[in-house]
């Protein structure tokens, strides 16, 4: 499943990032394989609101698609 | 731990060091910039406002501002500008997010194996502090190698410590692996910076050594990512439940239904402030009362015994376009307290943190139009001045982006000078045909964006950000953000003005003015169903727009009139100066088809709706 599949408020860990591009630029945020987030709201057809540690980061739909997760229990 | 770099690196003596500043976006790193050099930077706390190096000087030394940047590459121009200026620096203060070091930490890492001699100035204490954060600096020193110092830079404490830590700059304690990786390329690459670049696989440093760039930068990212949480599960202390009001607050501006409200909260707040006092009482006072009231008659005083008011030097001078008469009014009347009102509005939206939820809420419609959600900021700050909404648009991500958010702020977008006119006009008209106007300027703006998207090649990038927590704006910061920048903006435009108001008295003198009337009035006259003094109004408003808008208010209008009329003249041609930046952003072929373009845009929707209702 992705990140846009995740409900409020549902923990989840990452998976697979096969973008390049992306991989790097989460990796800044501090994002990787194995990191544990939160969904912390979605927005209809939007963005994807993601709780990481203490931070808040907003991914558009398009790219949040594109991160695999697995759901935590 | 290596100590390799420590006997090299030992500081030049004071005198004509390179120092520069860096870390994330929105850290304060301005204030120190500001503070130690005398000498103004725009502030902002948006990602991406700064792109320009802004530099000064400390006694012999040079200091130097970097945009803010998440980490040093090639990834975008912001990152791109850092990493150069960084590479020729002697010293770097790096200020830090003390209420978000585990995200800022990594580029305090990346300038340790970078080996650079530094300073660490952990700025926000104070809000860290009121959220319960606990840091330890002195362990966070030992652990990184470099003097930290804790600052609250917006109350102005810290400043000073850093400054004078300056002397104890060292380079840090870098990662064993990557310094083991870095001390390998010294025999091809003088310096450990550019060395550290080229095994991140950076292309244009390895360029310019005429190596291959090596690729471990995943690898090199993750052990600085290891070696952060490391640092930071050492030296930070959270307390369980930290702050729920402000998360709820952020969590409220992005849901659909509650975000809505918001926004629709904010912008009849900004309407009240900007549109309805500053616009209207404000300006009532500088405009009429002070202006016209005091400062016209005594300048034509002075001028008139010496050059009468109707000759062709009379008539530029003090005449009914004079430049010392009317541009200096509108200069101080009418556009200073508008551009002031507007900043304040912004700094206060950037300061409490709703700009990026903002940002976040209209991603989706921004999108359809093939930008993303932080096109909204070029766009707000068009609403200032389409100058200052052009240059923004750099911050986009691609040059299909700038295209697109470019054309619209120059086709659509009014700047703050008209805004307050046309708010003045509205207010007027009553609500419905108010709602009208605004919802032909937005159709506007989606049909110009949705074919560009559709026609213009390539892809846009999406939206990325992170969220800071919401604050409570301070007044001292807010003001201090509106003076410096205020000031910035009125010292790049107060020009153009001069020169445009020297254009239409020159065209007045000459009849240029009367002949581009009668040519344009038929098409106002028979197509929009206007006045014919209206095409004076129009024409004005190609060499200034304000010029444009204030024309139209001393005009008897029926209230549809009110409306086709501002309606061609929000969408109509950019002024002389805004032509000239879009000349320079964007090229000559881009910059007559956007005027050419707003020509028939605006008669023609002009024309459409006044057939419709007139």
């Amino acid at each position: 499943m992705s990140l846009t599949d995740l409900r409020h408020g549902q923990c989840a860990t990452i998976t697979a990032i096969p973008d390049e591009y992306l991989r790097v630029q989460l990796l800044r945020f501090g994002i990787t394989c194995g990191s544990e987030i939160r969904c912390h709201c979605k927005l209809p057809l939007g963005p994807v609101v993601l709780k990481f540690g203490s931070q808040e980061i907003a991914m558009g739909r398009e790219i949040a698609r594109m991160v695999s997760v697995q759901a935590n229990r | 731990m290596s100590h390799s770099c420590c006997a090299a690196a030992v500081c030049e003596a004071p005198g004509k060091r390179k120092i520069v500043l860096v870390g994330n976006p929105n850290v304060g790193k301005s204030i120190f910039f500001s503070s130690w050099s005398g000498m103004y930077a725009d502030v902002s706390n948006f990602p991406g406002t700064t792109v320009e190096i802004s530099s000064g000087k400390i006694g012999e030394d040079v200091l130097l501002d970097t945009p803010g940047v998440y980490g040093v590459s090639s990834f975008n121009d912001e990152e791109r500008v850092a990493r150069d200026v960084i590479l020729t620096a002697d010293l770097v203060v790096n200020v830090v997010d003390a209420t978000h070091l585990e995200r800022d930490l990594f580029l305090t890492l990346q300038l340790v194996d970078m080996g650079i001699p530094m300073v660490v100035a952990m700025n926000f204490c104070d809000d860290a502090e009121n959220l319960g954060i606990r840091i330890d600096s002195r362990k966070l020193e030992e652990l990184l190698g470099v003097p930290v110092i804790p600052t609250a830079a917006v109350k102005n404490r810290g400043l000073k410590e850093v400054f004078a830590a300056l002397p104890l700059a060292r380079p840090g304690l870098s990662h064993p692996e990557v310094d083991q990786a870095v001390t390998r390329l010294l025999d091809r690459i003088d310096t450990r910076p550019e060395a550290l670049m080229v095994l991140e696989g950076d292309v244009v440093v390895a360029e310019r050594h005429g190596v291959a760039p090596e690729n471990e930068r995943e690898r090199i990212y993750m052990l600085r990512r290891q070696r952060a949480n490391e640092v930071v599960a050492a030296t930070v202390i959270r307390p369980e439940r930290a702050a729920r009001l402000r998360d709820m607050l952020g969590q409220l501006c992005l849901h659909p239904v509650s975000g809505l409200v918001i926004l629709l909260g904010v912008l009849w707040g900004c309407y009240q402030l900007i549109g309805v006092w500053v616009a209207g009482d404000i300006v009532g006072l500088t405009e009429e009362t002070i202006m016209q009231g005091h400062w016209e008659p005594w300048i034509r005083g002075l001028i008139e015994p010496v050059i009468a008011e109707s000759s062709i030097l009379g008539q530029i001078l003090i005449g009914e376009f004079g430049v010392l008469t009317m541009t200096i009014t509108y200069l101080l009347g009418l556009l200073l307290p508008l551009v002031i009102g507007f900043y304040v509005a912004l700094s206060i939206l950037e300061d409490s943190g709703y700009l990026p939820r903002l940002a976040t809420f209209v991603d989706r419609m921004m999108t359809a139009i093939g930008l993303n959600g932080r096109a909204v900021i070029p766009m707000i700050l068009g609403l200032g001045c389409v100058q200052l909404g052009t240059i923004t648009t750099r911050i986009l991500g691609s040059k299909r982006e700038r295209t697109i958010a470019t054309s619209i702020i120059n086709f659509v977008v009014p700047c703050s000078a008209q805004l307050g006119v046309i708010f003045g006009m509205l207010a007027a008209v009553g609500f419905t045909l108010s709602m009208t106007y605004a919802g032909v300027i937005f159709a506007c703006l989606a049909i110009v964006g949705t074919v560009l998207n559709k026609f213009l090649p390539g892809r846009s990038s999406a939206l990325l950000i992170d969220l800071p927590p919401m604050r409570l704006p301070r007044l001292t910061n807010v003001l201090r953000k509106t003076v410096i920048r205020t000031f910035f903006f009125m010292k790049e435009a107060y020009i153009w003005f001069f020169a445009g108001s020297l254009g239409v008295s020159l065209l007045q003198v000459t009849g240029g003015l009367k002949a581009w009337q009668d040519l344009v009035s038929p098409l106002t006259v028979n197509w929009l169903s206007l006045p014919a003094e209206a095409s004076t109004a129009f024409v004005m408003g190609m060499v200034r727009r304000d010029f444009g808008a204030a024309g139209l208010t001393d005009l008897a209008l029926s209230p549809w009139q009110v409306v086709v009329s501002l309606v061609v003249i929000t969408l109509f041609v950019p002024c002389i100066a805004s032509l000239m930046i879009l000349f320079k952003e964007r090229g000559v072929k881009e910059a007559m088809a956007v005027w050419v373009g707003a020509w028939v845009l605006a008669f023609s929707v002009g024309g459409i709706l006044a057939q419709i209702v007139l």
